[in-house]
């Protein structure tokens, strides 16, 4: 399935200052963050991420992995420790760079979906109206319908939509197929596996891990306290120790 | 749609399995290009890394030939091709044997259940013949 996405175009214009195409995509060094003083959601999670790679967040509820999500696009500040995109520090500068699909939609629910694709187009001048346009008629959105007038599934699908026609260094994508039916994950996965591009980086965390398995280079389980507990290529999980991702979920997350 | 994968088996290298028996199977023909790996990741549904891996296997094996920048080709050597197919005998083999004594079946019984089904087979398209040559 190809949706047509132009993937060569030229992204390094208009970068922010101390943008650096030879620093890690992302870049977390002992970020700490707690919601109530006892309890630590990530204790010193250091993170290095380089290009060209569609990794997995996979961890129980609960573990940290939107919150981890949500330091990242700048929603939360960490209590300690620092983040860099592009070796940009985390800041207002760095939404240029990533895009973020939250667990939940925000969007105003008496807007239009193409009041949306205004806003958007508004707001990242790495948007591509013409791809969210194509891919909307993909999965025969009516672009005039208000956002409530949508179902759930209908919603998702054009918050992702809108969040991967941008030509972003670092897709962070919360939840992207919870959802919705199984024919537009697969459309939904050709699209994050379409938007792939050597420089940029994408993060999904899902417990759909059989749906998303394929499509992913690198994983991480996370644990409680956001401790990293596993990471490495999926493929060499399956050559080394001869099961799926899946099946390695549940052994090691066993309740 | 994309491919499935359903085997515990690293999914790079069920992807060269299938291309490989696609090519036995004739879904490919020799000299025929294949589509690039970026297309093909899509079509299959993986992460165009992993495809690459996969093509990389292939291109050892000599199945891809690249012909200079204008792209990969299923070969046209016959002894790379009859090596491919050894390959893929073995590996069906094995796995018939393997899930026959699973369920204890052993491989003499397999011959044998083999021979029988031919015979029962080739009774078959010989009845279906006969009748449409009486209508």
């Amino acid at each position: 399935m190809n949706n047509g996405i132009d993937l060569t175009r030229e992204t390094s214009v208009g970068m922010p200052q101390g943008y650096d195409p030879s620093a890690p995509i992302l870049s977390c060094v002992n970020l700490n963050k707690s919601y109530v003083a006892s309890r630590p959601v990530l204790h010193n999670l250091n993170i290095s991420l380089t290009g060209g790679k569609i990794v997995g967040l996979l961890g129980p509820n609960g573990c940290g992995k939107s919150t981890l999500l949500k330091l990242v696009s700048g929603i939360l500040v960490p209590d300690s420790g620092t983040i860099e995109v592009c070796g940009v520090p985390q800041s207002e500068a760095t939404n240029s760079l990533i895009s973020f699909l939250p667990e939940r939609t925000y969007f105003n629910s008496w807007m239009r979906v193409d009041q949306l694709i205004e806003y958007f187009s508004d707001f990242f001048a790495d948007f591509d109206e013409a791809m969210a346009r194509k891919m909307l008629s993909d999965l025969s959105i009516d672009t005039s319908a208000k956002l409530k007038t949508l179902s759930k599934g209908n919603k998702e699908k054009v918050q992702l939509v809108l969040v991967m026609s941008r030509r972003a260094k670092l897709y962070l994508l919360d939840e992207p197929i919870g959802g919705v039916d199984p024919a537009a994950r697969d459309y939904i996965l050709s699209t994050i596996i379409g938007s792939y591009n050597p420089e940029a980086a994408v993060i999904i965390t899902t417990h759909l891990i059989h749906d998303i398995e394929p499509v992913l280079d690198e994983f991480a389980f996370m644990g409680f306290g956001g401790r990293i507990l596993l990471s490495g290529m999926a493929d060499e999980v399956r050559a080394e120790q001869g099961k799926t991702l899946d099946e390695l979920f549940r052994e090691v997350f066993r309740c | 749609m994309a491919w499935s994968f359903t085997s515990r088996a690293p999914v790079y290298m069920q992807i060269v399995s299938r291309i490989r028996a696609d090519i036995l199977g004739g879904v490919y023909q020799p000299d025929q290009q294949i589509p690039a790996v970026r297309q093909l990741a899509l079509t299959a549904g993986v992460n165009p890394n992993t495809m690459q891996r996969a093509f990389a296997v292939l291109e050892a094996e000599q199945l891809f030939i690249t012909r200079g920048t204008i792209g990969r080709f299923i070969t046209t050597d016959t002894e790379v091709l009859a090596r491919a197919r050894e390959v893929m005998r073995r590996e069906t083999v094995a796995r018939l044997v393997e899930e026959a004594a699973a369920v204890g079946i052993s491989p003499e019984e397999l011959i044998e259940g083999i021979r029988a089904y031919e015979r029962e087979s080739a009774a078959d398209t010989g009845e279906a013949s006969q009748e449409t040559t009486t209508q």
